[in-house]
């Protein structure tokens, strides 16, 4: 109870934030007010995640999108803004496009999450009464971060019996996608250090 | 520590208030009152280093530092500044965009501040005992530079703003060999949880990670290196350099609002040191197992109080070792002069990058030649159930 009672709580609370921040990123006209408010936004996401004793995934968060992205936009419009606060008009027709995607996101991802047996109330209500004892919910549970990172060398800790080799298509790690994301990386990096080179002048090509 | 208390108060079962009130209420407490430790032991240091940085500043150029507040050594002069900056007008700038002005000097606070919920004092004293506390520091840490950049945007001010894109390329380039150094440590322990890290450096000080391999040795002069490029300090201090940009992005602040970016950069001046004593130099563990001799530790079977007495000792050995750390800083600063941006570039990117690079594989080969370390361990850690960490540390390089 005592427990279930500060996680909903501050589960409303980061929802909130990130909710209302994400809403002020799209009303908002200055970009650089709009990098912050998307901070703070993907901030209380990554509060979320550690909520969830999803530590590993709410630290990657806060590195990649908080962090990283955030100083690579903030840093483009610093470099790139002609006046001192650059401020952003949407013309009508964008905000009906905006308003039809964003939409159909919404109702897709609302469809999704409510055909999820196990999160309608009836379910959940209907399982409490099956087992006698209420769940235990743990605040700050953490989890151990190993068992991704075997998965994602090629080892498969949390399917240890040998399958047969018609079903082991899929299901040895995700080697094969991290190896695909690292070179399409590096392809970017190199593609972009090409790109801002330094040209020289008078040279033949 | 919540759950004690909560399962305390049920076995007295005094009806006051209903339950679920009593035990919101002991969360509650419990929570605040680990902040408000944490808040303390950071707050207390970074007036001791303020009043370090005039006094060890004055003796270096020859000079007495402050002598008249409080005292022959000037003692209370963190609070005269205090009670100054305090009462000083919060001034916001014509130009100003300023809401951005206004909270950027609380984010470079919170950012700091978050990074001590992970990092541990002592065996098990530490606010939250993250599996991924290496990880989780790092990437909060990297979150002080948005008070930075918002703060020298929202001033709508040319020197602030060229401090501010200084500060930008500078952390975001330092961030990447800093990871690398603390990947090693990381590597070597199997484990990102900095409990462990601590405690697989147990015994006498050859065990510690510094004198792991000479490969962990050079490891942490770079990131010493990096440390202190990346919370901005003397020679790196261009985002603020005095001689050229006025104050760099606090050009605009005074008072309260200046005070605030001010025990933020202290604050994580004791942050990186604090991670690099819990990485490389042992963290609560001292040069001579003073607990282990005595027997004061839980596996010898002592009392619970003594126990808690080792770890007081722990905390000590390792607030003295984070000290000495920004002490050096601090040193640092009033001897070197300030590096030019494309200086601090090459450093980064010709030196501490492929330096650290290097010092990655040569520990992961060095690790697999000589499991045990350079110099014979007294104890060899229990590492086993951690081994799949390995991995994991791995990936973070590459995010």
């Amino acid at each position: 109870m005592e427990a279930i009672n500060w996680h909903s709580f501050f589960f409303l609370l980061f929802g909130l934030a990130a909710g209302g921040f994400a809403l002020a990123v799209v009303l908002s006209g200055n970009i650089v007010r709009m990098g912050f408010y998307l901070i703070m936004s993907l901030g209380a996401v990554a509060g979320l995640f550690f909520l969830a004793g999803a530590e590993f995934v709410g630290a990657m968060q806060l590195m990649i999108y908080v962090g990283g992205t955030m100083v690579l936009l903030v840093f483009g419009v610093m470099l790139t803004a002609r006046g001192p606060f650059v401020s952003m008009k949407t013309p009508g027709g964008q905000w009906v496009l905006a308003t039809i995607v964003g939409g159909s996101l919404l109702v897709m991802l609302l469809h999704t999450a409510v055909s999820v047996d196990d999160w309608r109330v009836k379910a959940v209500a209907e399982k409490a009464e099956l087992s006698e004892e209420p769940p235990e919910v743990e605040l700050s549970e953490t989890t151990n971060p190993d068992r991704l990172g075997m998965a994602l060398v090629g080892v498969r800790s949390d399917q240890p019996d040998p399958r047969q080799p018609a079903e082991e298509f899929g299901m040895s790690g995700y080697l094969l996608a991290f190896e695909i994301v690292s070179v399409h990386l590096l392809v970017v990096l190199i593609g972009a250090a090409y790109l801002a080179r330094t040209k020289r002048v008078g040279s033949r090509d | 520590m919540a759950k004690f208390f909560i399962e305390y108060l049920d076995s007295l079962s005094i009806p006051i208030l209903p339950e679920w009130i009593v035990h919101a209420l002991v969360y509650l407490i419990v929570g605040l009152v680990q902040c408000g430790v944490l808040l303390a032991i950071v707050m207390v240091s970074v007036a001791v280093f303020t009043w370090m940085e005039r006094k060890i500043a004055g003796r270096i150029q020859d000079r007495l530092g402050p002598t008249r507040t409080g005292g022959r050594f000037g003692w209370l002069q963190p609070l005269a500044d205090g009670i100054k900056l305090w009462t000083k007008e919060d001034l916001v700038p014509k130009n100003a965009d300023g809401l951005l002005f206004r909270v950027a000097p609380y984010i470079a606070f919170c950012a700091s501040f978050t990074v001590f919920l992970a990092l541990p004092f002592s065996d098990g004293w530490v606010a939250q005992n993250l599996n991924v506390a290496a990880f989780f520091v790092l990437a909060v840490a990297g979150l002080e530079i948005f008070g930075t950049i918002l703060g020298g945007y929202g001033s709508g001010s040319k020197w602030s703003l060229f401090g501010a894109m200084r500060e930008a390329a500078q952390v975001v380039s330092y961030e990447v060999p800093l990871g690398l150094c603390v990947l090693i440590p990381v590597m070597i322990a199997g484990s990102m949880n900095l409990v462990t890290i601590g405690n697989i450096q147990a015994g006498l000080f050859t065990n510690w990670l510094i004198f792991h391999d000479p490969c962990t040795f050079i490891t942490f002069f770079v990131y010493g290196t990096c440390a202190v490029a990346s919370v901005n300090r003397a020679p790196f201090d261009l985002a603020e350099a005095e001689s050229e940009l006025v104050a760099g992005f606090m050009t605009e602040y005074s008072g309260f609002r200046w005070s605030i970016f001010f025990m933020a950069e202290y604050g994580s001046m004791l942050a990186v040191s604090a991670l690099a004593t819990t990485l490389f130099l042992g963290g609560w563990n001292g040069p001579v197992p003073v607990t282990e001799l005595l027997g004061w530790t839980e596996a010898a079977g002592a009392h619970p109080v003594l126990v808690q007495l080792g770890n007081l000792l722990g905390a000590a050995n390792f607030l003295c070792k984070t000290y000495i750390g920004v002490t050096v800083m601090i040193w640092a600063r009033w001897s070197l002069p300030r590096l030019r941006i494309d200086q601090v570039m090459t450093t980064c990117l010709k030196y501490c990058l492929p330096i650290a690079a290097a010092m990655l594989v040569g520990a992961t080969l060095w690790l697999y030649a000589f499991p045990g370390g350079m110099i014979l361990k007294q104890r060899l850690p229990d590492v086993s159930s951690q081994v799949p960490s390995d991995s994991c540390g791995t990936k973070t390089g590459d995010g």
